[in-house]
């Protein structure tokens, strides 16, 4: 598992890159109650805002950590928003991206990383 | 006052213990939620009852000759009629009939009490300083204010004062715990049943904690306060009502009573009596809604309303808005033109570029359960 500073994690599975968000973001965002998944099939670039995440509190965005197609998204969090608090490091992952190229992902915290980038 | 120029209330430390997320509001650090959450705070307070520290809002005592008729000058409210131990809703109003500020106004015998809303209570003061000179107007320093709200706050309060039990809604009392009297009144701002406290400074942090040891009782922050209040209909100052804002576009009629309203007993003789008094026989141009978008996204304040899928004309803006866990929709307020206003009406809420339909609703979202 690797993670960005925008506090999502990627996991690769295959020929493909699976993304969701930290356990620490879903604590600080709160109770979700809406989620908005991005277009199968879509080409986004690092850093475009692909998914939408709204908690009790707050809207915020979930960016593409890298360049890619996004291959398959998990609908599973439009019905079930709360999935995002009660498993964000498992069943509640987002999208699905093929990329270029795997090694990219070096350039990402390793757990230990992020857990001192968290403090 | 921290190191951040933030005052604190006199429970602080028992937010810190219970674990809160504490935020800036209204130049306080207050709780915003507790580890429970948002979403279950909300539902606790619904189902069984929640404790919330309101400390931060602003407690001020009235006292001289005839001094519930003196304040009528500042408000379109009748109050000289108030029975000792009752309390009514007011609005303190400008001379355009913009809202400065919603307040609670408790008869106690000798005084009034009046809760004033946070963000609004040095402007209020030096208002009622101006406006009433032959009045003393001694804000409250030395106590904290608590709000015990949802079905199980009358078994919970009586627990410690059994006298509570026999208040109605809008009643106020002076009962004593461990010897020092406590200023209670059945009210609240979340739609429920419940009592808000005030409590001297020295004795409230035993006296949520003997609250907070009774079953069923949890500590509720801000968060879960303002989606109580959002689904409840009722509204926040600064954001559904404001100085750009009348009663009668707010839909605050009911607390205008017909001794101040054309041909009352005391009729006018408040700030902005004309155009308030005006929009009520002639009915106002654009009124406060409640509105429900489809789908699950919420609207929250600022969303821009339209008249049309595309094109059109913006009629609207959401004023509050959020996810409502009890009615488990997203759920807004807002103002729209009089001819917009009516429940039923589509309109549609601009989110992200997009524009998705939107229903104007009967306000509230949620009956309130008050003990009348």
């Amino acid at each position: 598992m690797r993670y960005t500073e925008e506090h999502e994690w990627l996991r690769v599975d295959g020929d493909v890159v699976v993304v969701g968000i930290t356990e620490h973001a879903a604590e600080q965002l709160g109770d979700v109650v809406f989620v908005e998944l991005p277009e199968i099939e879509a080409m986004v670039a690092k850093g475009d805002e692909v998914c939408v995440i709204e908690s009790v509190k707050a809207a915020s965005d979930i960016l593409a950590p890298v360049d890619g197609e996004i291959v398959e998204v998990n609908e599973a969090l439009v019905d079930t928003p709360a999935l995002v608090n009660e498993d964000p490091q498992g069943d509640a992952w987002f999208f699905k991206m093929k990329i270029d190229d795997l090694s990219v992902l070096d350039d990402f915290m390793s757990e230990d990383e992020y857990k001192d980038f968290l403090g | 006052m921290t190191e951040t120029g933030l005052n604190l209330t006199p429970l602080h430390a028992l937010h810190l213990e219970l674990g809160a997320r504490m935020v800036p509001f209204a130049g306080y650090e207050m709780p915003v939620q507790y580890p429970m959450g948002v979403m279950k705070e909300h539902l606790h307070t619904r189902t069984r009852a929640g404790l919330f520290d309101v400390s931060h809002m602003g407690q001020v005592i009235l006292r001289g000759p005839d001094a519930a008729l003196a304040l009528e000058r500042l408000v379109p409210v009748a109050l000289a009629e108030l029975l000792e131990g009752r309390q009514r809703y007011a609005l303190f109003t400008n001379q355009d009939g913009g809202i400065l500020d919603d307040l609670m106004v408790a008869n106690r015998g000798d005084h009034l009490l009046l809760v004033v809303n946070a963000a609004c209570k040095q402007a209020d003061l030096a208002h009622m300083q101006a406006g009433l000179p032959e009045l003393q107007v001694q804000p409250v320093t030395d106590r904290a204010l608590l709000a015990l709200q949802g079905p199980g706050a009358e078994v919970a309060l009586a627990a410690l004062i059994p006298g509570v039990a026999a208040m109605r809604f809008m009643d106020v009392a002076t009962p004593e715990w461990r010897g020092q009297e406590l200023w209670v009144s059945r009210s609240g701002y979340t739609g429920e049943d419940g009592f808000e406290i005030s409590v001297p400074e020295a004795q409230v942090m035993d006296f949520a904690r003997a609250l907070l040891a009774q079953e069923g009782v949890a500590p509720i922050g801000l968060g879960a306060r303002d989606s109580l209040r959002l689904e409840a209909g009722l509204c926040l100052y600064g954001h559904d009502i404001d100085t750009a804002t009348t009663p009668v576009e707010a839909g605050l009629t009911w607390a205008i009573q017909k001794a101040r309203r054309t041909g009352g007993a005391r009729e006018g003789g408040f700030p902005g009596e004309a155009v308030i008094l005006r929009q009520m026989a002639e009915g106002p141009a654009r009124r406060r809604v409640g509105l429900r978008p489809e789908g699950r996204a919420p609207m929250r304040g600022g969303t821009v309303l339209w008249d049309a899928p595309e094109g059109g004309t913006h009629v609207g803006t959401v004023t509050s808005g959020g996810y409502g866990p009890s009615v488990e929709s997203p759920v807004a307020m807002g103002y729209l033109p009089a001819e917009k206003a009516s429940p039923g009406t589509p309109v549609w809420g601009e989110l992200r570029g997009r524009r998705l339909p939107v229903t104007v609703c009967e306000l509230p979202f949620r009956p309130s359960t008050y003990k009348r």
